[in-house]
This record gives C-alpha cells, sequence and structure tokens, in this order.
C-alpha cells in the first residue's frame, strides 16, 4: 500500500553495511511525505548485481530543526530525500 | 636571463605545471580491461563508446535554460513540467534517456537548492557535467546543515521570511530548480530569456539579476 501524501513516517536507524541510499542524517528522523514516485529497484541490491524486485520510492521532507540539535539557520527550512519504503519504520494516517 | 636559476618557470614566467601522467589506479585499469574486453566479444565498437563519450560532452545546461525560458513564456507547459519534468525535457526534443527528472519552483515565499550528500547525482542528461564544486565533500555536506551560509558564499544573502527547500538526490531522481522571472524580462522573448538563465539559478545556488 503506497503512503498519501502528508503522512507523518520515520526513518529506520540501523546500520548496515553495503550501497545504502538513505542518507545517515535522516535515519531515525520524522518526516513527512512529500509525494510516492512510483516503484524503483533496490540500488542496495542492484549495486551487487543481485536480483531486486520493485519498492515503493518516496520523497520525505524533513525539518531542519528535526534533523539537527545545533546551530539550525532557520527551522523552517527543510530537507527532501529519496527514501525507499522498507526504510520507512512506522506512519499514522492522523495527519 | 631574467628567470636563470629558476628551473621551475617557464621561458613565459609561469610556473610549470607538473605532467599528469601518472600510473593507472586499480580501478582504471580495471575499466580499461572490461572496455577492450567488451569491444573483442563485439558488444559493442570502440566508435560508439567515442559516439556516446561526444553525446555527453555536448550536453550543456543551454539546454535548460530553454526549458526554463519555455516555462516562463508557456503556463500549459510549466505546468507539465512540474507535474513531470523528464516528459517535459523530452517534449522539447531533448534525449534525456531514462532520466527521472522534478522541476522544483522558486516563488516568492520559497527558494529551492539541489545537492548530492551521498555522491555527485545531477541531472547530466539534461545540463551537461556538474561543476566541480557540486561535487565536492564541503558543498555536499554544508549544504544540508547550513545551506544558508552556503548561499551566502555563493552571493546569495536569502532573506529570513523565504522558506528554504533543500533536496537531496539520494535515489533515482534527479532535479533543476525552475528560478523565479524578474519582472522586467516581460517584454523578452524565449531565446533572450534562455540566455538569462545560468546553470546555477537550476542548481539553486543564484538567482537571476532582479534589475537588468
Amino acid at each position: 500500500m503506497t503512503i498519501a501524501a502528508g503522512t507523518s513516517i520515520k526513518i529506520k536507524k540501523t546500520s548496515q553495511p553495503g550501497h545504502i541510499r538513505t542518507p545517515y542524517y535522516i535515519r531515525g528522523k520524522t518526516g513527512v511525505i512529500e509525494r510516492s514516485l512510483g516503484e524503483f529497484k533496490n540500488p542496495e541490491q542492484l549495486a551487487y548485481s543481485l536480483p531486486s524486485s520493485l519498492y515503493e520510492l518516496y520523497r520525505v521532507r524533513f525539518k531542519m530543526s528535526e534533523l539537527w540539535d545545533r546551530d539550525i539557520e532557520n527551522p523552517n527550512d527543510t530537507v527532501e530525500a529519496e527514501v525507499f519504503a522498507h526504510w520507512i519504520e512506522e506512519y499514522n494516517n492522523a495527519t | 636571463m631574467p628567470h636563470d636559476g629558476h628551473d621551475h618557470l617557464s621561458s613565459s614566467g609561469h610556473p610549470f605545471r607538473k605532467d599528469n601522467d601518472t600510473p593507472l589506479t586499480y580501478w582504471q585499469l580495471m575499466e580499461i580491461s572490461v572496455r577492450e574486453l567488451m569491444i573483442t566479444k563485439g558488444e559493442f565498437s570502440a566508435n560508439e563508446i567515442n559516439k556516446q563519450i561526444e553525446i555527453m560532452d555536448a550536453r550543456t545546461p543551454a539546454n535548460g535554460s530553454v526549458l526554463v525560458a519555455r516555462a516562463w513564456t508557456d503556463p500549459d507547459f510549466k505546468k507539465r513540467l512540474l507535474n513531470n519534468g523528464a516528459e517535459a525535457a523530452r517534449e522539447l526534443g531533448f534525449d534525456i534517456g531514462p532520466m527521472h527528472l522534478i522541476a522544483v519552483e522558486n516563488t516568492e515565499y520559497i527558494h529551492n537548492l539541489i545537492v548530492c550528500t551521498l555522491c555527485s547525482c545531477y541531472p547530466r542528461n539534461l545540463l551537461g557535467f556538474p561543476p566541480d564544486w557540486y561535487k565536492t565533500k564541503e558543498y555536499r555536506s554544508r549544504a544540508v546543515k547550513e545551506p544558508r551560509s552556503v548561499l551566502e558564499e555563493f552571493g546569495l544573502d536569502l532573506p529570513a521570511e523565504i522558506n528554504l527547500r533543500v533536496h537531496d538526490s539520494t535515489a533515482d531522481m534527479r532535479y533543476i530548480v525552475l528560478p523565479m522571472r524578474p519582472k522586467w524580462t516581460h517584454e523578452m522573448n524565449g531565446d533572450d530569456l534562455a540566455r538569462l538563465i545560468s546553470r546555477d539559478s537550476m542548481i539553486g545556488t543564484s538567482i537571476i539579476d532582479s534589475n537588468p
């Protein structure tokens, strides 16, 4: 099931070796789905020539104040990143 | 002889630049080996590779400028561009391959900035090669942490009331900023507009001058 735009979600906080496209600075952080982008193969497998099934890819919007603890220039500025579904940990539809 | 004893200077008085023909690295050697092997096996020819390199080298930010100018002058096209950037680029006849493109629009209240923190993802198929600074660790790390300071160093002092949106190209999408069209350009045609639209304004590290 595709997660709707506007839904609050959390990025999984795990560390694992390999070709990970989820940058460290958003792991464990809460954000909002900006849009879903359709299904794409998982680079974590593709990078090693392994077969990959399709995963939904999302653009997730994070507030600077969520990403960083100190020296925030403007708390309302945002960073958006593309995150694969299997990195998205939990969400609720109560937006 | 003015430069006697200065053997690090050329006869014109400029310092020599060191030759750069150093031994091949492991991965350079690997690339050459795989390429030659594939040519030998008939997968493709050396000419086909050269042609592909020429196509890549020929791509410049000018294609992006044409795209932006069209969006400025054609509201329906702008709608299509914001809805599906790649399809809009193809509509203009640009061969962008399988690239997925998202256009993000600057407004009175929003400024957009593009970065790839993990490597150097860039809409090469539309804008050509990225500038060297785009690939530096400094730009990649600071753009998501202190983007306003970064913009200031590019000469862009973003007012506090403008919402800054940084876009990290972490996976399959590539991004282009649709800069704001300055009011003084309202009588200009698409060709003249395209000449105004700089590479950096499509990355978001600059804006188009608000005065002629």
